[in-house]
């Protein structure tokens, strides 16, 4: 059937009237709502979804705002990278297997792709994989992951041929967490915490029935889950802006004020309001069905923005910016950015320009496809990975 | 509100884009600065005749009733006004359109909507009229340099006799104008006064004859040698020139000069962007084919990676100018269109100029050269960052509105 926002409505409206919140358990009542296709209703059927149109989410949404929710901050990897690319890559066996408790958040996932060796240059990254009968083994180093120790699966991308050039010989697996060989150790950051991990696999055998996609096509499955990943990554919700974080400071504290200051701050008030109508503009195009390349923008001015702001804060503040609030030992699910003080937000803000595709990469994607700009030579793209220099 | 093009604008950047493809390529621009420097003007009276009159751009920004295409029921608006402002930008097309069609225009516009049906009203909606149809052209006597937050004082006097005596020094388009809208000063309080340029004066005729100091009666012209090549500045002296009462206004303000400064300011953020848009798409375009250590410059890093964040202000530039455009289509200036135009000129002012520094330094010797169009846009790029407030001028007025106060 073809679904519109009133049906979907009517939907919601049975599974509430057949469900109450009240009275069944949380993971009884997420499970239920997956079944019956209000988790994701652009999903096909049976798989969380109606089917339906993807804008009609927020109508689920809304209807059954109030009632127990899958907490999406801490299954984020789970829901914005392996949801999709596991229903585009996925056989029927692993949608079935994956998709309900990830959705309801009984099975967190991450991300096992870049290595200490592989980062802006992932296709050259070094985990091998080598089939054995009807099993996988798994020897490597992964890096920045988050989740991982709470992580029940992980998304991995190792190296199953060395003999031909890099982006060739990639297979994309579901990696077992919980598999002997697997160890997870936190990475403390600049910040004090380890917001992220390394992972040592050792080892590591994993069934067939977990690899993802063909042997060998790991890459084009990997550019999904990247592709993803920035939409993801560019469709927070944004609660309160740096920008407004400074200004309470300046408005509140006038003994702070200089007119250097505040020649600096106007700046990035203007800065901050560009963005924002640039984003304004973008969001237009969309809505008209022609997507603008501003979007390959926004992320490399955001991370800008957040650097400098951060860093004019901790100045701003003088005999306080010196001071910082935690460096005990913590491991956050999420980024308290707004919730912690000024150097912590200066330092955690440095990774803007690193995180999910450096700022560096950013401005080669806009050079290459926005500007038509030709790329580096490339002194890897016929050579066998094994014969790359390293 | 939007921030996109709509099918009438494009249809009117399109036609704009066409004849200035063909009549003011920059090769013809250079040509025109060139006779220019002889004959002391750079103004291409003919293209301004067909823009005017045929595509009927002088009109834009004034109202149905009084001959002009502008009207609150989808009719033209400061968002045309833009979208050919971008274009003159993209060509540095040596035409009034900014002196005459914007910042006289919105001076006459400001004075008729106060005025009422008094005689000061008649004469405004009389001489609207005249720009709108493209029959003249008028400039705005006061300097280009000027802030909408700071209008300098009138240095012209009214005399008894209704002349106007005095100088106003840093104006453009007042060369090929007919009429001079100067603000006066009385012994109370300041008019805005008409005067004839030339009594005879035509379009396309006048030109010639205000050259190099010409006297035309009481009236003086004198361009100086500018900085934009494309643009000139120049001082007006009247000596009793019989002039024409167009409003007039108690205090000290001349309110009609503010708000034409403002909403002048909003639109020359659509100049500069169609500067920056030309800039970047040359130098894209050259650093795509010119070969260095036998690769094309543009594959380098250090190369490409400026023209990416140049793109990204430009992007920014075009949601900021977009946004003042629309904003001040919607009419009175309040608080938060006010914003937008000193959001849009802080972002955009500083972009074109950064624009055409990358231009001149990534085409290396040949961008240093007089032959290549790049110091055209340069120089324009440089006098606009100046014009009707610097975006330090207009960071400043946001202090208020943003509720960011200056140290005490």
């Amino acid at each position: 059937m073809t679904w519109d926002e009133a049906s979907v409505a009517r939907r919601a409206a049975a599974f509430l009237a057949e469900h109450d919140p009240a009275a069944v358990d949380r993971l009884a009542f997420l499970r239920a709502r997956f079944d019956a296709g209000l988790a994701w209703v652009h999903f096909p059927e049976g798989l969380g979804g109606l089917g339906a149109p993807r804008e009609l989410q927020a109508v689920a949404d809304r209807e059954l705002r109030g009632t127990p929710d899958n907490q999406p901050g801490r299954i984020g990897i789970g829901l914005g990278m392996a949801a999709p690319t596991i229903l585009a890559f996925g056989t029927e066996e692993q949608k079935r297997r994956f998709l309900r408790p990830l959705w309801t958040g009984e099975e967190v996932w991450c991300q096992l792709f870049s290595e200490p060796g592989a980062g802006s240059d992932l296709a050259t990254l070094a985990t091998r994989a080598v089939r054995e009968g009807d099993e996988w083994v798994v020897d490597g180093q992964k890096v920045w992951t988050s989740s991982a120790h709470t992580a029940r699966w992980g998304l991995l991308l190792a190296r199953t041929d060395p003999g031909v050039p890099k982006h060739g010989g990639l297979t994309y697996f579901v990696c077992d967490m919980r598999a002997p060989g697997v160890e997870v150790r936190p990475l403390r950051q600049i910040t004090g915490e380890a917001e992220f991990n390394e992972v040592f696999l050792t080892g590591v055998r994993l069934p067939e029935a977990l690899r993802l996609g063909e042997a060998g096509d790991g890459w084009r499955v990997a550019q999904a889950t990247l592709m993803n990943e920035r939409v993801a990554i560019g469709g927070m919700p944004v609660r309160r802006t740096m920008m407004e974080v400074v200004a309470d400071t300046w408005r509140s504290r006038p003994e702070l004020r200089t007119h250097d200051l505040h020649q600096r701050l106007l700046r990035l008030w203007v800065e901050s309001e560009v963005m924002r109508l640039t984003a304004a503009r973008l969001r237009e195009q969309l809505a008209a069905g022609h997507p603008g390349p501003e979007g390959s923008g926004m992320k490399l001015a955001f991370a800008r923005l957040h650097q400098e702001l951060s860093g004019l804060e901790v100045e701003l503040l003088r005999e306080d910016g010196l001071a910082y609030d935690d460096w005990t030992f913590r491991r956050p699910e999420t980024v308290d950015f707004l919730g912690r003080e000024a150097g912590y937000r200066y330092l955690r803000a440095k990774g803007n320009s690193i995180e999910g595709g450096t700022s560096e990469i950013l401005r080669n994607i806009i050079a290459e496809r926005v500007l038509g700009l030709p790329a580096e030579p490339r002194a890897d793209k016929d050579v066998a990975w094994k014969d790359l220099p390293r | 509100m939007t921030l996109l093009y709509t099918e009438v604008e494009e249809e009117l950047r399109a036609a704009v884009r066409d004849l200035l493809a063909d009549r003011c390529s920059p090769s013809a621009v250079l040509g025109r600065v060139e006779s220019g420097v002889e004959s002391g003007t750079p103004y291409d009276a003919e293209l301004w005749k067909t823009l005017a009159r045929d595509i009927g751009v002088g009109g834009l920004l004034v109202p149905e009733e009084l001959g002009g295409a502008a009207s609150g029921a989808g009719g033209a608006s400061a968002r045309e006004a833009a979208v050919v402002l971008e274009e003159l930008g993209r060509a540095v097309a040596p035409v009034p359109f900014l002196a005459s069609a914007v910042l006289a225009t919105q001076a006459l516009l400001s004075a008729w909507g106060t005025a009422g049906g008094d005689a000061g009203g008649v004469v405004a909606g009389e001489l609207l009229g005249r720009l709108a149809s493209g029959e003249a052209t008028a400039a705005l006597a006061v300097p280009f340099a000027a802030s909408p937050y700071a209008p300098p004082a009138p240095a012209v006097a009214l005399g008894e006799d209704g002349t106007v005596t005095g100088t106003a020094g840093g104006v453009i388009g007042a060369e090929i104008a007919d009429v001079l809208l100067v603000p006066v000063r009385l012994t109370r309080g300041t008019a805005l006064c008409a005067v004839e340029a030339s009594p005879a004066a035509a379009l396309g005729g006048a030109a010639g004859g205000a050259v190099g100091g010409a006297v035309r009666g009481p009236v003086r012209v004198t361009p100086a040698t500018s900085l934009d090549l494309t643009r000139p500045v120049a001082t007006v002296s009247f000596a009793s020139a019989p002039a024409r009462v167009v409003a007039t206004a108690g205090g000290p303000e001349t309110p009609w000069v503010r708000e034409a400064l403002l909403r002048g300011a909003g639109l020359l953020a659509s100049e500069q962007l169609g500067i920056a848009e030309w800039c970047l798409a040359t130098t894209v375009a050259y650093v795509r084919e010119r070969r260095q250590f036998a690769r094309p410059v543009g594959s380098f890093q250090a190369v490409k990676h400026r023209l990416a964040d140049l793109w990204l202000e430009i992007a920014g530039a075009r949601a900021a100018a977009r946004n003042a455009a629309a904003r001040l289509a919607e009419a009175p200036i309040a608080g938060d269109i006010a914003v937008a135009v000193a959001v849009a000129q802080a972002h955009c002012g500083a972009v074109a100029v950064h624009a055409a520094e990358e231009c001149v330094q990534l085409h290396g010797g040949i961008g240093m050269t007089w032959e290549h169009p790049a110091h055209l846009y340069l120089k324009r790029a440089k006098a606009d960052q100046i014009a009707l407030g610097t975006p330090g001028d207009h960071r400043e007025a946001l202090a208020g509105p943003a509720d960011l106060p200056a140290p005490v």
